[in-house]
């Protein structure tokens, strides 16, 4: 009976994460086309619902009540299996994420690792589904995308490096709390290079743009998933956004201090500030950086693929290197409010 | 491109280091995400239309009630689509009026020849776009037909013709 109870309240964590998370991909979309909009004077979707706030879910059911075309010698078992193996790490990852001060689903003190091993699962399915569909643009794309995922995980491991070696700790709430502090306190002052790096790694994770040769509309079609459609295509889709949300919320995690308020610890503003949860702290850290995305969507041009691949290992990689030599330094020399 | 001269190597490293490009084009779409929107919301909102608009076409009357068009069809000589079909009879009080005169909406191409040519100001364009055909058969657009649209439209379309006579 203890067994079963634990096991519901188990799911109840589960759901109660997962159910916001897939509202925010909804609305991370509909956001997307409305930012984007904006920035091309443009309107956006606005015609569903009060301004075009259904959008989302009307996108959602006219997918799900598609047909999912199967190519005709495609792998049917790879070919379905690919888009769970690619949706299941980055909802999986979430589970070590902590929202706010001791809430976390599971609080295991190899969160860092557990969160960088799911990431690159991710890969899994872009290989899988791009090789099962049997078509030479989603072969050409899976295999861009799968290089890109996987040099720039090397950047963003040695950018991570930096943040395991600052905050002496793997557990993600432990290195939440020792950037405790004002806004100059975290861990993106001391890191300043490491968290570009790291930034633009995780906008090349994800394949977006301008890293989104895997997908670039005007040479290979959609990439991977050209071939799919309907519920399957709906969870690559899903897959990628709950990806950008991840990316965004380690970046506040790592680096922007979590769920403490900028003014935390102040003598007058910090009080002042206390009755904020932290966990509005923390949505309101992840939707800044969920804006660059989309900003830098509506900015930037896309790379050559080459170009990716050189600014991977000849720009990123060395400067991180560089950088965890200097914060060796900084770290010996107790510097700052940092490593004292 | 007297500064480009300027540039030291170093201080380009610097710049590419420091992101300087891309942050100063994240500052233009940054300062247009807050740009006045240029979409006209179609069916609420409507562009603005010329008097010399040239849409569907309608068949005017004097206003006595004769109708304007003596069938001398120039505008079916000069079409150059040949999306007009006049026949022509004489009536009783010797004058010479139409019997048929059939518009092909499928052929005209909107030119406004024809009510360019036409001698008495019977054959206009109106400001009507927004029309559909739900058979092919609808496409082709009769006498008692135009001279109706003309009857509904007469207002608009006097007042647009003396507007644009001036020019004429």
């Amino acid at each position: 009976m203890a067994e079963l109870t634990e096991f519901i309240w188990i799911m109840a964590k589960i759901v109660a994460i997962l159910v916001p998370l897939i509202l925010a991909v909804a609305y991370l979309t509909y956001a997307e086309r409305r930012v984007i909009g904006a920035i091309q004077a443009r309107n956006g979707p606005n015609r569903v619902g009060p301004m075009g706030l259904f959008q989302p879910f009307a996108d959602v059911f006219k997918l799900l009540f598609k047909e999912v075309v199967i190519p005709s010698n495609a792998n049917r078992f790879l070919f379905l299996i690919a888009p769970m193996l690619s949706l299941m790490p980055a909802l999986a990852a979430w589970a070590v994420m902590p929202f706010s001060d001791g809430l976390v689903l599971s609080d295991i003190n190899a969160g860092l690792l557990y969160i960088l091993a799911m990431t690159s699962l991710g890969v899994y399915g872009v290989i899988i589904a791009g090789w099962a569909s049997n078509s030479k643009y989603a072969m050409l794309g899976a295999m861009r995308s799968a290089a890109q995922i996987v040099s720039y995980e090397i950047a963003m491991g040695f950018a991570l490096v930096g943040v395991l070696m600052a905050a002496g700790s793997m557990n993600l709430s432990g290195i939440v709390n020792a950037q405790a502090g004002p806004i100059w306190n975290w861990f993106w002052l001391p890191l300043l290079p490491l968290f570009v790096v790291y930034w633009i790694s995780g906008v090349a994770e994800t394949n977006r743009a301008p890293f989104d040769v895997a997908e670039g509309e005007s040479e290979i079609v959609a990439g991977f998933h050209v071939e799919y459609s309907g519920t399957a295509f709906a969870l690559f889709f899903l897959a990628e956004y709950a990806n950008m949300i991840l990316i965004a919320a380690l970046a506040v995690i790592m680096f922007m201090g979590g769920w403490y308020s900028p003014f935390h610890g102040l003598p007058v503003l910090g009080p002042m500030f206390d009755w904020v949860p932290g966990i509005v702290w923390f949505v309101l850290k992840m939707t800044i950086f969920l804006y660059l995305y989309l900003a830098f969507r509506a900015t930037f041009p896309r790379y050559r693929y080459d170009q990716i691949m050189r600014l991977g290992w000849k720009v990123l990689i060395p400067v991180t290197v560089v950088w965890l030599v200097v914060l060796a330094l900084m770290i010996l020399a107790g510097l700052g409010p940092w490593f004292n | 491109m007297s500064t480009r001269a300027s540039h030291s190597r170093i201080g380009d490293l610097a710049r590419t280091f420091l992101l300087v490009e891309l942050l100063r084009g994240l500052r233009l779409t940054g300062r247009n995400l807050f740009r006045r929107k240029v979409t006209i919301q179609y069916p609420e909102e409507k562009g603005p239309q010329s008097p010399r608009f040239r849409g569907l076409h309608a068949l005017r009357r004097y206003p006595n009630g004769e109708e304007r068009c003596i069938a001398c069809k120039l505008c079916e000589a000069v079409c150059p689509a040949l999306a007009i079909t006049i026949d022509s009879e004489q009536r009783e009080d010797g004058t010479r009026r139409t019997t048929r005169y059939d518009i092909d909406l499928f052929k005209c191409i909107y030119c406004g020849f024809c009510e360019e040519s036409c001698p008495v100001d019977s054959i206009v364009e109106t400001r009507i776009f927004e029309y559909h055909m739900e058979d092919r058969s609808e496409r082709i657009i009769s006498k008692d037909r135009l001279l109706a649209i003309g009857e509904q439209y007469e207002a608009q379309l006097a007042r647009d013709r003396q507007q644009d006579a001036p020019y004429r």
